[in-house]
This record gives C-alpha cells, structure tokens and sequence, in this order.
C-alpha cells in the first residue's frame, strides 16, 4: 500500500480518473465524497489545518502515476468541504483553506473534556499553554491551529464556561475556566 | 376490386417511387384527386402526391396518411397512368368561376371496355385532376404537355423489345419526334450551383452564336444517349457473362476493360434527383425518402452507423454522377455516358443538395416510417444510423474493450477504441462519451491525452477503501 508520510493512502490513488474532475455529475458526486473523505482523513492525522490551494499539497499529487490535481479540482473539493460545514475560506480569494475536521462545537467539547479531566476547572492558562503545554500533550489539542482554538475558546466564552483575558504579554492571552 | 382501373405503381419502403431505367420526374403537385366525372362506379384517389414522369403519372396516397393509419394505405395503394395512354390533355378553360375553385386538369384515355386504362384501347374516358395544393396548373398543364409530346418511354420500351442498338443509326431518326424525347426526357429542373451554371450557360448562348452550334452538336448526342444506356447495359451482360463462360480464356486486354468497366460501374447514383422544382414545397419530404432509400447500403457497409458529412459527400457523388441508386447497377444513366463520351459542358453533374437541405431531410425521418434514424450526440456530432443498431452492443464492446487487463491499467484512449470497434476515431470518442454519461466510463486527462476507464467510483465503497 502507498503511503504519504505514515499516512496510508486507498488503493484508488493510483486510479488515474481520481485525479481528474468527472464531467458527470453522478461520478463526479462519487469522487468529490471520496476526495472530501481523504483530505479530512490525511488532515486528522498529519495535523494538517490550511491547505494552500497554490501550493504544492502532497496528497494532491501522485508521483507514482505521474497525476495531479488542477487548480480547478483543488477548489472544487475543497468547496465540497465548506458547503459540508469541514472547511473555511480564509481568504476572498480562495486561496487558502482551513480544514476543520473536527468542527468548533466538537473542538469545544474536546477542551472541555481536556479541562475536566485535568481538574482545571477554575484554573488559569495562557492559550499558548492550552496549545503546546505538558498538560496538552498527547490530546488532540496539543499543537492545535491557534485561529482553531481561539474560535473554539470563544464558542465556549459565550457559553459562560470560561472567560477570555488580555495577558501580561501583549501577544498572548489568558483563559479563566469557570466550568 | 373496382379501384384497380389504374395500373399499380411499385414504391420502396420509404414510399418514394420505383422509376424505370431512364424515367426522371419532372413535376411533383401535392393533394391532387384523380377521379372520372363519366365514370362514377370507378372510385377516384382523393388527396394524394401526383408525380409526373417522362413516362407516367404517378399517384401516391398522401404521406401523412401512410405512417399515422395503416387502413389508408391499404385501401388506396400507389397507382400509375402510362403517358402512353393519354390521347390527348384539353386546355384548362379560364373563368371566373375558376379561380375560386381548386384548378382542374382534363385529359382523355384509351380504356378497355370494362374501364381500365390501357394503351390502345378500344374505349376512351377523360379523367380530371382536381389540383388541391398551392401550385401553379398552368406550368403542370404545360410539363404534362411536355412529357407527353416527348414519348420518352417509347424509346426504352423499343429498346429493350429488340435489343438491337448501333451508335451509328440513331442520328437520322432522332431529327425527328425521337430527337424531342431524348431532348425532353434530360432536360431536368434546376436549381442551386446547377441553376446559375444553366444560367451561365443561356448568357453564353444569347452571346456566342458558335457556342450554341457547339450546344446543338451536344443535343443530337443527346438524343442518342437513350441508345446508349442500351449499349451500355448490352456490354455490362456480356461482362457478366463473359467472366463466368471464359474465365480461362481473357487476355490482358479484356482484363483491363473489364476493370475499367467496373470502375465505371462503381460510381453509381441516382437517375431522378429530386430538385427544389420539381417537388416544391414536397422538396425535403421527398428528398427525404430519397435518402432514407439511398442510405441503406452505405450504412450496412459502414456498420450500421454513419456521420452525417460522410453521408453528405456520398449522397451529393451520387446525385453528382446522377446515375441509378447505389449498388443497383442495372442501369448506366444518360448524364454518365455522356461525361464519359463528351467531356459534357452539360453535365447532371450538378444536382447537389445543401448541407441545411440534408439536415432537413434527415429530421422529416421521424414522420416517416424508414429504418433510419438521425442522432445527435451531446457534443453536437450528427450521425445517421439503423434503427436496429443498437448502443447497446456498441457498450457492451465498449465494456469488454476497456476490462482488458491492460485497459484497466492505462485506460483506452479513442484511437484503441476505434480500433477495436472499426469506426472512426471520431465516432469512437462519441461512443466513449456517451458511455462516459451513462456512468460506465470515466476519464482521465493528463499529458498523456485523453483516456478513458472503467469507472469504479461507484463500486468502492467508503467504509472499505483501505482493502
């Protein structure tokens, strides 16, 4: 099995139609599924938050059979993602993706979860912490897209679970879990 | 039964006429009643196409009627009226009562006692043509004339009567009445290229006096040319028989006539074009059914499927030589004898149909019941194919075409597949294309061109992709 990375990829990478946008709309339906499936599979595990539809993406070619994606495909699947609510334009242009293969709500939920089974319930952490510190470590959170989780952390400020706070650092901010 | 006192008239099975050797229409009028007003026991035909010939009247039960209600064409059955058996057309009278009434045409038959048209026949009986269509009856009025002084058919039924034909002695007897029918029999409508280079041809005439001396040599050929097809058909039997009696004893010589003829007989096509004059406001439909009929041979040879241009230039050649309709080669037409002998300025050579003509044609097929459809595909390429050729099978090739273990690994591109198939590339992409939109193929698009495969996209199965 071919692999990017440690990621494995299916057996249909190597079926050249894949990489070429299906003019029929039954099929085409068929391969945007498979394609949507794929980027947020490689995504999860590769820890993979924008996609630059510019530049080179190693799922977005195969060298092996020597196919890769058009411009033209690139957007079209990931288009599919934002319509299914898994992506956002990060830009007008569209030039850049943000692959939200867990969405905010979910994200949210796993802070939550990540703040209660460290008994952090009233404590204070910097959002670099949450992002890269001890306690992090080993969840999904660590090493999180900070835009990610500063959307995840407002959802929860609204809820009245936590309340956001400028920092002594000026680049940084702080976080009061009331959960 | 009583409606038999006309003679039959054989049409093929897009309802076109069946014309003898040498007979060319030259007038058609759409919705006429042929009745007796002395007569009334005889039924009249009501509302019919009148197609007169240089040899007959013809009358065909109204188009319409043949493929919508079969009843119709049982009870009223093509029928014809032998010239030769008109004694004589009366003037169409001018009244004022007249031209509010549909236009009248009277001409009087020789009939048996019982009432049948016959030539020389004992009795006489005067039939009307009661002309419904919008037409002129003044310009029928004078082809019917026409065609009737002209006598065509009497040299093609002396002809084959005796069978005796020489080059030499037909010019004395054609300065006479025989010389008018041979004249009259070629002298087709025109229109289009052929019209302006007829036009062309009369400026020379009124200008060069010389010209048309040369034009009149070119006539008394013409009235030879009838002579000629005999000559011609004579020289194809004996072809025939000769390669089966002594095939052992052919010198280089005969070998290479006999090649020559059958090159000559190769380029066969249609005696009697349908033109926009002859038929009027009938042009398409009955352009139709002459290629509904012509487009059969080619078809089979080409697999049951044609595109629309070749179809075009074939049936354009064929009207172009103006000879007998394909893979009929009975009869060697006038206009081809005389290219080959002259060099003709005048040519038939020139009856060709527009390709907006053709398409026109080509849709009317739906109204008519022939066994040849017109299809579009979806990337606009037109073809012409048998009903009875199916895309089924042409897929189910496709399908076996592209399951080949090799296809699976590099696709099949549209030349493999026109290989395979024994069409065009062309048609060979169009068939992948619409396999491609029926969900059977996909493709792929990359440096490499332009590769169709079997599509497994609906087959896998997301749950179970990494199996």
């Amino acid at each position: 099995m071919q692999t990017i990375g440690d990621h494995k990829l299916p057996h249909f990478f190597n079926y050249p139609p894949y990489f070429t946008l299906q003019p029929v709309r039954e099929t085409r339906e068929k391969q945007i599924q498979l394609w949507k499936e794929l980027i947020l599979d490689y995504c999860r595990t590769q820890k993979k938050f924008v996609i630059n539809v510019e530049q080179d993406f190693p799922l977005f070619s195969n060298p092996a059979i020597e196919r890769s994606l058009t411009h033209e495909a690139r957007v079209a699947f990931l288009s599919a993602l934002v319509l299914d609510g898994r992506a956002e334009w990060m830009d007008k242009s569209h030039r850049q993706c943000l692959i939200l293969w867990h969405r905010i709500k979910d994200w949210a939920d796993i802070i939550l979860h990540f703040v209660k089974e460290n008994g952090l319930e009233d404590s204070v952490m910097t959002v670099e912490e949450i992002r890269s510190g001890i306690e992090s470590r080993g969840t999904e959170i660590h090493g999180m897209d900070r835009t990610v989780l500063m959307r995840a952390l407002k959802l929860l400020e609204n809820k009245g679970k936590l309340a956001i706070f400028k920092g002594s650092s000026t680049d940084d901010e702080g976080v009061k879990f009331s959960v | 039964m009583a409606g038999n006192w006309l003679l039959p008239a054989e049409t093929t099975t897009s309802g076109r006429p069946v014309l003898r050797p040498g007979e060319v229409e030259s007038s058609l009028q759409p919705s006429v009643d042929l009745l007796t007003e002395e007569n009334p026991n005889l039924p009249p035909f009501r509302s019919g196409l009148l197609i007169l010939t240089t040899y007959r009247l013809l009358w065909l039960p109204n188009p319409e009627s043949t493929t919508t209600t079969a009843t119709t064409t049982t009870s009223a059955a093509a029928a014809s009226l032998p010239l030769a058996a008109v004694t004589h057309i009366f003037q169409t009278k001018k009244s004022i009562k007249g031209m509010f009434a549909s236009p009248r045409v009277r001409f009087q038959v020789s009939v048996t006692p019982e009432g049948k048209v016959q030539e020389r026949g004992s009795k006489s009986m005067v039939i009307t043509l009661v002309l419904r269509g919008k037409s002129d009856p003044d310009s029928f009025v004078a082809k019917f004339w026409e065609a009737w002084r002209g006598r065509a058919w009497e040299g093609a039924v002396s002809g084959s009567d005796t069978g005796t034909v020489s080059l030499g002695d037909g010019g004395g007897g054609s300065s006479s009445g025989g010389g008018e029918a041979g004249g009259l029999a070629l002298r087709l409508p025109v229109v289009g290229v052929s019209g302006i280079l007829r036009k062309e041809q009369e400026m020379w005439e009124s200008t060069d006096k010389s010209l048309q001396d040369a034009f009149q040599d070119l006539n008394a050929l013409m009235n030879k040319a009838k002579d000629m097809v005999m000559l011609a058909e004579k020289m194809r039997q004996k072809l025939l028989s000769g390669s089966n009696s002594q095939a052992n004893a052919t010198n280089d010589d005969e070998m290479g006539s006999k090649e020559e003829m059958q090159d000559w007989l190769l380029s066969v096509g249609i005696v009697s074009p349908v033109t926009k004059e002859s038929a009027g406001a009938l042009y398409h439909q009955e352009l139709s059914r002459q290629l509904a009929d012509f487009v059969k041979i080619p078809l089979e040879r080409a697999g049951g499927i044609m595109n629309l241009i070749d179809i075009y230039c074939l049936f354009n050649r064929a009207r172009g030589t103006g000879s007998v309709p394909y893979g009929s080669p009975s009869c060697i037409s006038i206009s081809f004898i005389l290219e080959r002998t002259s060099d003709s300025l005048f040519s038939f050579g020139t009856e060709l149909i527009s390709p907006d003509d053709l398409l026109r044609a080509c849709s009317l097929w739906e109204k008519f019941n022939v066994p040849v459809m017109l299809k579009k595909f979806e990337s606009g390429v037109m073809v012409i194919q048998n009903k009875s050729h199916s895309d089924e099978e042409v897929f189910s090739r496709i399908r076996s075409l592209v399951q080949k273990p090799d296809a699976l690994q590099t696709g099949v591109s549209a030349t493999d597949a026109a290989r395979t198939l024994g069409i065009a590339p062309a048609m060979a992409k169009e068939h992948l294309l619409a396999a491609e939109s029926k969900g059977f193929l996909c493709r792929d698009v990359s440096a490499d061109g332009f590769r169709f495969y079997i599509n497994i996209f609906q087959d896998i199965d997301p749950n179970d992709e990494y199996l």
